[in-house]
């Protein structure tokens, strides 16, 4: 009945252990998800709803000041704003462990270190993976939203709003092992991630602004991210007078990978001294 | 196969643990007690390598908790205060994800949760999510995950508070078995009758110290010995009747000492912790309940004592209500160990 188990010696072999360790536990990610239907709701059907509500609300209200499709103007922010909000969930859900003592009975258990959060991060951005598919489908069938360009493009357009995604979990699941419960984790991410998607230039070009606000979308990592969706997929951007906006996909790659190197080490850190109670 | 020296653990200027030593050897049951804030959940963290002492050293398992804690976690199981569960996740697989996670294979991850749910009862729940089981399921479920690999050490911090009787019971059986089997159980609890039932050594933690330990009967001996409980039919009975109680007992120069002080009743249903209205005490360590028409002596031989004042009492025709011996109990041993009898 006992099982004895050694944990291996060689690096390499530990290396595969967390590899296994992130993968069940990602694992764990897909069946929560298959046994929560309005978890299914809020990843395939919400995306749908925001892609047609602001594609018709706001489309038909705002030109553009250079010209071109204002849906096609839209879509990559759309795409942006819910790979933001997946900072959101990622703090729930790890808040929810820690307020139920999971993360203390992981902590306790021979799982490399980083397994859990790195497994959570894959399953999230799987998840978020799901949403932009949804919404790009819904967007190509229902909102007329075409990218132009050639495939590969288009292609690294969706890497670099996935990448961006990862970089917000992350920063989700850092503040929400600060939080004792959660709907604390969604109070303490949903109140900024939300305004800011909306100061940035998203949904609206920014030349209307005034200008310190102007100067804080300008230089706002989300900003940066949408201009190059918009590069990539070759939809109509606006006027760009800042550096990250005339080099956006620089920009937006240099910024994911340092909220990744910063909040990464920072969440791992924190995982493994924070406890329940 | 735990042993702890000086430990030591503060948050901000709170002292939750100042030196605490603790040895339980393998194969037996350490029962820790302690009121709230003692210190016990900081302790079985610190054991359990979710917390660093800040001062002290401690091994379990031949692991030091600190410099070992990687090894160490392949040694140790820990079913905490909360049932640690994927709420989502069906009771099987919770324990599937749990051996996936000790690097079973497969397979054999899924043999050892059809094992565990069997033993602990959770067959026909196995595939229903654990979020709709009740309280006594979920903390066997808990139980069962942190028995996956079936480790060598077994932590339970407060591992019945919650559940109904009858859950206690099963759950006290499965935690004997364990013990049977020669799991070392340390378990926190503030139920002294879980303590009594389950515990080989029990340890009283009070304010982040160890107050005192040994077994149960020991512990409890440090109380004092058997006490004789009469209640009487009349209240006018009663003055006559610890006339003859004392002239039944052989006199011995017993002070105020020899027994429990005036509000050690607690818990039994047998308290004369009324405060001192219409107590007395005198030389011979009677005590008097005028409310109640009870009296309480403390007796140093138990069952012949009682033979004694029951024919005394009869012979001299008071007519008794009821009569009884009562040993100490732990909750006893806890009031005066830690010092909430004060109040």
């Amino acid at each position: 009945m006992t099982v004895t188990i050694d944990p291996p010696a060689t690096r390499l072999g530990r290396l595969r252990w967390g590899l296994t360790d992130t993968l069940v536990l990602a694992g764990r990610g897909y069946s929560r998800l298959r046994a929560q239907p309005a978890e299914i709701v809020a990843v395939l059907v919400f995306p749908v709803i925001m892609t047609v509500l602001f594609g018709y609300v706001f489309g038909s209200a705002i030109t553009l000041p250079g010209g071109g499709d204002y849906r096609n103007y839209l879509m990559p922010g759309i795409f942006m704003q819910v790979m933001a909000m997946g900072a959101v969930s990622s703090a729930t859900a790890v808040a929810e462990d820690m307020a139920r003592g999971v993360i203390d009975r992981l902590r306790t258990q021979p799982i490399a270190r980083g397994a859990v959060l790195a497994g959570r991060g894959l399953a999230d951005l799987s998840r978020a993976l799901l949403s932009l598919a949804m919404m790009a489908l819904t967007g190509l069938v229902v909102a007329g939203w075409r990218p132009h360009g050639n495939p590969f493009r288009v292609l690294a357009g969706f890497a670099l709003l996935a990448l961006f995604g990862f970089a917000m979990m992350w920063v989700g699941t850092y503040l929400g092992l600060f939080a004792r419960s959660g709907a604390q984790a969604d109070g303490l991410t949903f109140s900024w991630v939300l305004p800011m998607t909306f100061l940035a230039n998203a949904f609206v070009p920014l030349e209307g602004l005034p200008g310190w606000l102007r100067a804080v979308a300008d230089w706002n990592p989300m900003s940066a991210v949408v201009s190059a969706a918009r590069e990539l997929f070759g939809n109509p951007g606006s006027a760009a007078a800042s550096w990250p906006l005339r080099h956006p996909v620089t920009a937006a790659v240099c910024w994911s990978v340092l909220i990744i190197a910063v909040f990464a080490p920072l969440a791992v850190r924190r995982y493994r001294t924070a406890t329940t109670r | 196969m735990i042993q702890a020296e000086g430990l030591r653990k503060r948050y901000g200027p709170a002292e939750a643990l100042r030196g605490v030593d603790l040895d339980v050897p393998q194969g037996s049951v350490c029962g820790l007690l302690g009121p709230n804030g003692a210190g016990k959940t900081t302790l079985v963290r610190i054991l359990t390598t979710l917390l660093r002492p800040d001062g002290g050293s401690a091994r379990v398992a031949g692991c030091d908790v600190v410099r070992d804690a990687d090894r160490l976690r392949y040694r140790i199981g820990l079913a905490g205060q909360h049932a640690a569960l994927d709420e989502l996740l069906t009771g099987r697989g919770n324990l599937e994800l749990f051996g996936r996670l000790h690097h079973l294979p497969r397979r054999t991850a899924r043999s050892r949760a059809g094992e565990l749910l069997e033993r602990f009862g959770l067959t026909e729940a196995a595939d229903r999510p654990a979020g709709t089981y009740s309280g006594g399921m979920r903390r066997r479920l808990d139980l069962a995950a942190s028995l996956v690999v079936a480790p060598p050490v077994l932590f339970l911090d407060e591992p019945t508070t919650g559940l109904d009787p009858r859950s206690r019971l099963t759950l006290w059986d499965l935690l004997r078995e364990l013990a049977a089997e020669g799991t070392t159980l340390l378990l926190t609890t503030q139920y002294l009758d879980e303590a009594d039932r389950l515990a080989d050594r029990v340890a009283v933690l009070d304010a982040g110290r160890v107050v005192a330990s040994g077994s149960p009967a020991a512990l409890k001996a440090r109380v004092g010995g058997d006490r004789l409980y009469v209640a009487f039919r009349e209240a006018a009975d009663l003055a006559r009747g610890a006339e003859v109680v004392r002239d039944a007992l052989p006199s011995r120069g017993t002070g105020p000492g020899a027994g429990p002080g005036a509000g050690s009743g607690v818990g039994s249903g047998a308290g004369f912790g009324k405060g001192p209205t219409g107590l007395a005490g005198d030389a011979t360590g009677i005590e008097i309940d005028r409310d109640e028409r009870r009296l309480a002596v403390p007796v140093p031989d138990g069952a012949a004592s009682l033979v004694r004042v029951a024919s005394a009492l009869n012979a001299a025709g008071v007519a008794v209500e009821d009569l009884g011996l009562r040993r100490p109990t732990l909750d006893e041993v806890f009031l005066r160990l830690t010092g909430a009898d004060a109040a």
